[in-house]
């Protein structure tokens, strides 16, 4: 049959864009095909790992399994929109690099998404808190712990300095 | 690129009616958290689809007029646990919800989804089953609701016709006040996991706190779809706030359950773990009850 085909309208990273999309794309597929963001990783595509997470009006959704058409209206964020007017990398990137949360990288882009979900709320989560929100990333080479230093660091130190 | 042969997406409960009627072989996607996997899977390739995920009047939480609360089928997972409503008289359900997978899974998952794939380990189900919840249906007839022990046939079998869309879930009043409960889901790994065993109970206790004025219990994975153990209620219905109550309810529960064997788990441990989170749930349940279990000797 012929491919069905939908033109969209959304906010990435804090433009607005259109694409025309086919229905049996995932956000996945959009965001790494359509518009080059390749933070977007693709890991086991569905579902399981968070390597493709992404911030959809403002929440976490793993981009593998969500349909690209449904982005039509959303205000989607990936790693790339934390980038700093001059290019600079934000706190929350730092500070996985300061805390050795990043081996080979695969998972990092996903997880620093979550971060930023947690960090948005600009409160204070208990060690409990962050590993649950964590719990949706599968990392095969840090072995979580400095993921989690690096996300309670930088929610202190968020917190430290709106005192 | 998803195996999908069509996408029609509903603008409204009614077109989504009309579309499934227009396209007979099209089936529903919500969140698509397991219908997309399936489609990568390949055994859902090639569907027609009809997307129901734009219809913002399915989503949300909220009390009727009659006191009953409503959860508008499209409702993730993480608003339920997040709406003032549900903590105030459902607690444990948002408890339980917030088992399911991980994070994202609980943004993109809704309880529509959860019932409606017929799944026996759902981490909804054993608690809208102990609540007596029901299932409201829209259809090309109209609306119907059927009390969810009735919903739920058999293995991925519920009972939605042709052309038929689950719009809410309902919890009413009288099943719900006075009633305190706890889910136990037991899995291999606390998050992204599926359920081993599923048990929710809830307990009304006498004015003086002292008689199990009321018990329910159900299970998830201790049968083919999520079931109620009537042997254990009957049980302790009427019988004192006691260690020797939870012991003889959760005995009871053997009488019920069916559980087979599985590469999760063998049935003998299925069944010793049903009575043992049958206990620990029915415990908890009668202290946040305001109950206190007597230590006498069993
Ligand atoms: C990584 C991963 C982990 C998971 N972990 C868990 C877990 O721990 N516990 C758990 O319970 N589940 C888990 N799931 C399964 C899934 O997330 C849930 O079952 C979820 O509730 C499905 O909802 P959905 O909206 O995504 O459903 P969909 O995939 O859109 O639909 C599921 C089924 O229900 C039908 N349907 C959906 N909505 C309606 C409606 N309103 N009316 C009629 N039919 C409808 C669809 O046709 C389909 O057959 C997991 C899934 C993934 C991918
Ligand atoms: S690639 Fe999306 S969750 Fe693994
Ligand atoms: S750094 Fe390699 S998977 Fe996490």
């Amino acid at each position: 049959m012929s491919r069905q085909y939908k033109q969209i309208c959304c906010t990435i990273n804090g433009k607005k864009r259109e694409a025309m999309v086919d229905v049996r794309a995932s956000l996945t597929d959009l965001l790494r095909n359509d518009f080059r963001l390749t933070s977007v990783k693709k890991g086991c595509e569905v579902g399981e790992c968070g390597a493709c997470n992404v911030l959809i009006n403002g929440e976490c959704f793993n981009s593998c399994i969500y349909l690209a058409v449904w982005a039509d209206g959303k205000d989607i964020l990936t790693l790339e929109g934390l980038e700093g007017p001059n290019g600079e990398i934000s706190d929350i990137q730092q500070a996985f690099i300061d805390e050795a949360a990043v081996q080979c990288g695969f998972c990092t882009p996903g997880a620093i998404m979550s971060a930023v979900e947690i960090l948005n709320e600009e409160r204070e989560l208990s060690d409990e808190e962050i590993r649950i929100r964590m719990s949706g990333h599968l990392c095969r080479c840090t072995g979580y712990e400095n993921i989690f230093r690096a996300v309670k660091k930088t929610m202190l130190k968020r917190l430290e300095a709106k005192k | 690129m998803y195996d999908i042969k069509a996408l029609y997406e509903a603008e409204s409960t009614q077109d989504a009616i009309r579309l499934l009627q227009e396209h007979p072989q099209a089936q529903i996607i919500a969140g698509g958290s397991d219908v997309l996997v399936q489609i990568r899977e390949g055994r859902r390739a090639g569907v027609e689809l009809v997307s129901i995920y734009g219809i913002d009047d399915l989503r949300g939480v909220c009390l009727d007029e009659t006191g009953a609360v409503r959860i508008g089928s499209l409702t993730s997972f993480s608003h339920i646990a997040a709406s003032p409503i549900i903590q105030e008289k459902i607690p444990v359900l948002g408890e339980a919800v917030s088992l399911v997978g991980g994070p994202q899974i609980r943004n993109i998952g809704t309880i529509g989804g959860n019932t409606c794939n017929g799944v026996t380990s759902a981490d909804s189900a054993s608690t809208l089953m102990a609540w007596d919840a029901v299932v409201e249906i829209e259809g090309p007839e109209g609306t119907r609701r059927v009390p969810i022990r009735e919903f739920y046939i058999n293995a991925g079998v519920v009972d939605l016709r042709p052309a038929e869309v689950q719009t809410a879930i309902i919890i009413p009043k009288e099943s719900y006040e006075g009633y305190f409960g706890n889910y136990i889901k037991y899995a291999m790994r606390e998050a992204m996991d599926i359920a081993t065993l599923g048990c929710s109970v809830n307990v009304a206790l006498s004015p003086d706190k002292k008689e199990i004025r009321d018990a329910r219990i159900a299970f998830g994975v201790a049968g083919p779809v999520p079931m109620r153990a009537p042997s254990a209620e009957k049980a302790a219905k009427g019988r004192p706030v006691s260690a020797e109550t939870a012991e003889i309810f959760s005995r009871a529960v053997l009488e019920d359950i069916r559980p087979r064997d599985s590469w999760r788990a063998a049935k003998a441990f299925r069944e010793h773990i049903a009575v043992e989170t049958a206990k620990r749930a029915f415990e908890k349940s009668i202290l946040l009850g305001g109950g206190v279990i007597s230590e006498q000797a069993v």
